[in-house]
């Protein structure tokens, strides 16, 4: 096996069904888009797993800053007023 | 009885079956030599499950074969316990992987060949073959995106992968007419409206290769005769080691099963 030196890295998206989200499922080299696809269909779908597949170039994604997660996250901790868990369900509601 | 003797007097369905199963059931043992040797781990599995869906496409060929021929003799048997001669399949299926161009330009030629077949055997008068060909087609198309896309990628690529392909497509060209060259058994089964009439396949697909070709910057190389007949059971040399190594298990313990 080669080290796919030359091939860049996708990151694959696939929804399991109609309806529901694409969820991403792992990451694979491809040479181009089109390979991309062929080959998340051959690793991420051969048992069923989907119905439809994103791929994106994993160097196009813009993540969040692993230093800056105290920033980003943690004033949401003492602020449990944004749970909608002060207030009383009328027994009539059964599917919340 | 001679083997060749037992073939000619077999039902002309099953040997038209065996010749559109053995195609399946060689060339699937040919990519599956692949396996664990792609240059990609990628591509291994993606050729790992085309040669799997062909193997699957024979089975369904071989066992309905064997019903056909009413010998009793199942998809095993079939597979397994015949002799090159009664092995019918065209010559190019069993042609060497070579590089990894050689078996992408066999497996474009061959791929476009079976999309236009078995979109045409969906509408088989023999409900059963017209059945498998709906499933088997699925599969083709997507074998044909597959390969397709390879031969363009290599053509359209660097001065070394577009001389690799170029000269795999030459060396494997001459191989394609017997895919068209139509006999006794081909009409009879266009005849009787089981089959397509191959130079309707043949059209399209021209159409089809020369669109990839022109895609993947490729020239079309010209006609040549052909010697080999492998869909009468004449065939080239390479088709006894695969028989060798596809049969040992089945011939070293008789009867065994998965």
């Amino acid at each position: 096996m080669g080290e796919n030196r030359d091939w860049p890295l996708y990151e694959v998206f696939v929804r399991a069904r109609g309806g529901l989200d694409h969820k991403h499922v792992g990451s694979l080299h491809a040479a181009d888009a089109r390979m991309a696809i062929d080959h998340a269909r051959d690793l991420y779908t051969r048992r069923q797993e989907g119905v439809s597949i994103w791929v994106v170039r994993s160097t196009d994604i813009t993540a969040s800053d692993p230093g800056e997660a105290e920033s980003l996250f943690e004033p949401a901790r003492d602020k449990i007023y944004r749970h909608p868990t002060f207030y009383d369900i009328p027994d009539e509601v059964k599917t919340l | 009885m001679s083997t060749a003797a037992a073939a000619a007097g077999a039902p002309p369905l099953f040997r038209y079956l065996l010749r559109l199963g053995d195609l399946s059931l060689v060339l699937g043992q040919r990519l599956s030599e692949w396996v664990g040797h792609a240059p990609a781990l990628e591509e291994d599995l993606g050729l790992a499950n085309t040669a799997l869906d062909l193997i699957g496409q024979a089975r369904l060929l071989l066992t309905y074969a064997g019903e056909i021929e009413g010998r009793g003799r199942g998809e095993d048997e079939i597979a397994f316990l015949r002799e090159q001669g009664e092995y019918l399949n065209p010559v190019l299926a069993e042609q060497p992987n070579g590089d990894f161009g050689q078996t992408m330009v066999r497996q474009v030629l061959i791929d476009a060949f079976q999309l236009e077949l078995y979109e045409r055997l969906t509408n088989s008068a023999d409900e059963r073959l017209a059945a498998i060909a709906s499933k088997t087609v699925k599969e083709t198309r997507y074998h044909l995106r597959y390969s397709g896309g390879w031969l363009v990628r290599l053509g359209d690529g660097t001065q070394e992968s577009r001389t690799r392909v170029q000269s795999a497509l030459e060396r494997l060209w001459p191989y394609t007419v017997e895919l068209f060259a139509e006999d006794d058994l081909d009409r009879a089964m266009a005849d009787s409206g089981v089959a397509p009439r191959l130079s309707d396949v043949q059209a399209a697909w021209a159409r089809r290769i020369e669109e990839l070709l022109g895609e993947a910057t490729l020239e079309r190389p010209q006609d040549r005769p052909h010697a080999w007949f492998g869909k009468r059971g004449e065939h080239s040399e390479h088709l006894g080691y695969i028989l060798a190594e596809m049969q040992h298990l089945q011939r070293a313990y008789p009867g065994a099963r998965w």
